[in-house]
């Protein structure tokens, strides 16, 4: 049997709240399974609401966080259970991040290029500023843009959509299998966001890496993914492949999910429209 | 009828100036709309398209280094005519809040984090009301249930309500004294979904029931669609484009606005959408003529030079395009 690529085994997250004496223990995450195989890449979104526990989900599949139950095993290997730095280097060679708000990921005061540079030496084996310069070169090609458009470049001379496009070449530079990506066009302007949203599916052909996809949006989670879970709080409630899933949900909280999803076609739909109200004709001037 | 509000050659620049060194941002460029009693007008745009800076000096809530340049705003209250910036800060108190009022987007700025909600009714809304405080709490507590909020909630702390509740007690603190004009900033925008939908259909309903109008702004089109009464498009300072809601979704005339509504994602919808190349121009150093030019599909040599004039095409439907001035259709 071959490995898969990414194997959650019941996965759960409790955090203690409260005061020393009211101790209080919060389930983030409880009994997650699920599993990417490595043969064939896909874009697997993780769909939820504030609190369903996404995030703490993807803190755990980064190594970030350990699970308090179950395992999480990448190639076979617990990932909690990597102590030695060569083997932290090795999972996140293979396992690199993209974070929600690209203004927040970089820091101001740090040239945008800076950060491609060392993640070239730390990650990828790039011994001089050539090596790194190539590399950073090769993985912003892959992206749409070039090294002489970022160089010397600071964070807050990019758009989002460059800074967000910056970000994942970044995580490209180790050739990694696996990108996880929470929330990445949430603060990224209209006109661009398809840009990256598109950038995601075409990774996954030309690169051939998976991309596990966290997100409230459930229109571009349709447009996106080939799979996905529907979360609530802490527990997958639904998954399956994408299109079927939106397209005709079951569970009860699935489908109160995609009726709340507002709609331009639904705007002048009486049964879907959000008030009733006769004066929206455009006739009242 | 006239409209609550004109808005006329607005122009309002950051002025700053370092060592010497004179720099503007014109953040609200020669903007002129109005609007009408008892209806929701919805203004889109993208980060620094200033959408925030036109409704800051709307409701004359600017400071330096934002001055208004030019234009001018006139409201026409119930209470009489007023402009804003001719009444001194003891008169716009008066003003603020009883006609003039805001929901705001992060809910948690608004309310005192230390202290219990009523306190909030009470600093917000008593002296307006003119009632005794055990009236006045009656009156708020009517008002929360009409909202569907038990009176309990007086007596909570902020950090003890969810999200979607501490909004609607924002909501419920902007209409309690029931204001002509209401300002929502990105009211829903940090809300989840199945929340956003009630809050919105709140809004509505109040608005109509007190026959206020709305000024709603948002980034986010699909709300527009399901809210607004008549909707405006800024790019880069400028208003670009402005129709009844149907009207602009329907048939939109700038190119931006039809980009906008076509590259969204629309679940069961697989023909592939794109971004629009480049990015929005700085405010500081836009680009002469059309501001959208350098991005725009239908960029002719007149866009380049010409600042296009805001033309209405179509009946209450304006827009600011050479090309679509010309008949061409984006």
């Amino acid at each position: 049997m071959t490995k898969a690529l990414l194997e959650l085994r019941d996965v759960s997250k409790t955090y203690a709240g409260g005061g020393l004496l009211s101790r209080r223990h919060v389930a983030a995450v409880s009994g997650v399974s699920f599993s990417l195989q490595a043969e064939q890449p896909e874009v697997f979104a993780i769909i939820g609401e504030s609190g369903s526990g996404k995030s703490s989900l993807a803190r755990m599949v980064l190594g970030l966080s350990a699970p308090s139950q179950g395992t999480i095993l990448f190639r076979g290997q617990d990932v909690t259970a990597l102590r030695s730095r060569r083997d932290r280097l090795a999972f996140m060679r293979q396992v690199q991040p993209i974070l929600q708000n690209p203004f927040e990921a970089f820091n101001p005061l740090t040239r945008v290029d800076r950060y491609l540079y060392a993640t070239a030496r730390n990650l990828a084996g790039a011994s001089d500023q050539a090596a790194a310069e190539a590399a950073a070169d090769g993985a912003l090609q892959q992206v749409g843009l070039s090294l002489a458009e970022l160089r010397g470049r600071f964070p807050h001379e990019l758009s989002g959509g460059q800074l967000q496009r910056a970000a994942i070449a970044r995580a490209l530079i180790p050739r990694p299998a696996l990108l996880v990506a929470d929330e990445p066009v949430s603060m990224i302007d209209a006109s661009l966001r398809m840009t990256i949203v598109n950038l995601f599916r075409d990774l996954r052909e030309r690169l051939r890496v998976s991309i596990i996809y966290i997100t409230h949006d459930l229109a571009t989670a349709y447009t996106i993914s080939d799979r996905i879970v529907i979360m609530r709080h802490g527990e997958i409630v639904e998954s399956g492949n994408a299109r079927e899933v939106l397209a005709h949900p079951q569970h009860p909280y699935s489908i109160q999910l995609k009726e709340s999803v507002l709609s331009i076609e639904g705007a002048w739909n009486k049964e879907t429209a959000l008030v009733s109200s006769g004066n929206r004709e455009g006739s009242r001037l | 009828m006239q409209p609550i509000l004109s808005v006329s050659g607005l122009k309002a620049y950051y002025q700053m100036r370092y060592f010497g060194v004179a720099r503007e941002i014109r953040a609200v460029d020669d903007i002129t709309l109005h609007i009408n009693r008892d209806e929701i007008y919805g203004i889109a745009g993208e980060s620094s398209s200033g959408k925030s800076t036109l409704i800051k000096t709307i409701a004359r809530a600017i400071r330096p280094p934002l001055n208004v340049v030019g234009g001018s705003i006139a409201f026409d209250f119930e209470a009489g005519p007023r402009d804003l910036y001719a009444l001194s800060e003891e008169q716009l108190s008066a003003i603020r809040w009883r006609h003039l009022s805001y929901i705001m987007q992060g809910s948690m700025n608004v309310l005192n984090p230390v202290r219990r909600i009523r306190h909030s009714f009470v600093d917000f809304a008593f002296r307006h009301m003119g009632l005794p405080m055990p009236a006045f709490l009656q009156r708020v507590e009517d008002h929360l249930a009409h909202l569907s909020l038990q009176p309990g909630i007086l007596e909570s702390f902020p950090h003890e309500l969810s999200g979607g509740m501490r909004q609607r007690v924002t909501i419920a603190l902007a209409t309690v004294c029931r204001p002509d004009f209401i300002i929502a900033d990105e009211p829903t925008t940090a809300l989840d979904v199945v929340v956003q939908k009630n809050v919105l259909g709140m809004i509505r309903r109040l608005q109509q029931e007190m026959g206020a109008s709305v000024l709603f702004v948002t980034h986010d089109m699909a709300v527009h669609a399901n809210l607004c009464d008549r909707l405006g498009i800024m790019y880069a300072g400028r208003l670009v484009e402005e129709a009844p809601t149907r009207a602009l979704f329907q048939r939109p005339l700038h190119p931006y606005t039809a980009h906008l509504i076509r590259s969204l994602p629309r679940i069961g919808d697989d023909t592939p959408r794109h971004g629009l190349e480049g990015r929005p121009p700085s405010l500081a150093a836009p680009p002469p003529g059309c501001r959208f030019h350098p991005r725009c599909p239908l960029a002719m040599d007149i866009c380049k030079r010409e600042v296009p004039p805001m033309e209405e095409l179509e009946s209450g439907h304006r827009v600011a395009c050479h090309a679509a001035l010309q008949g061409i259709a984006p």
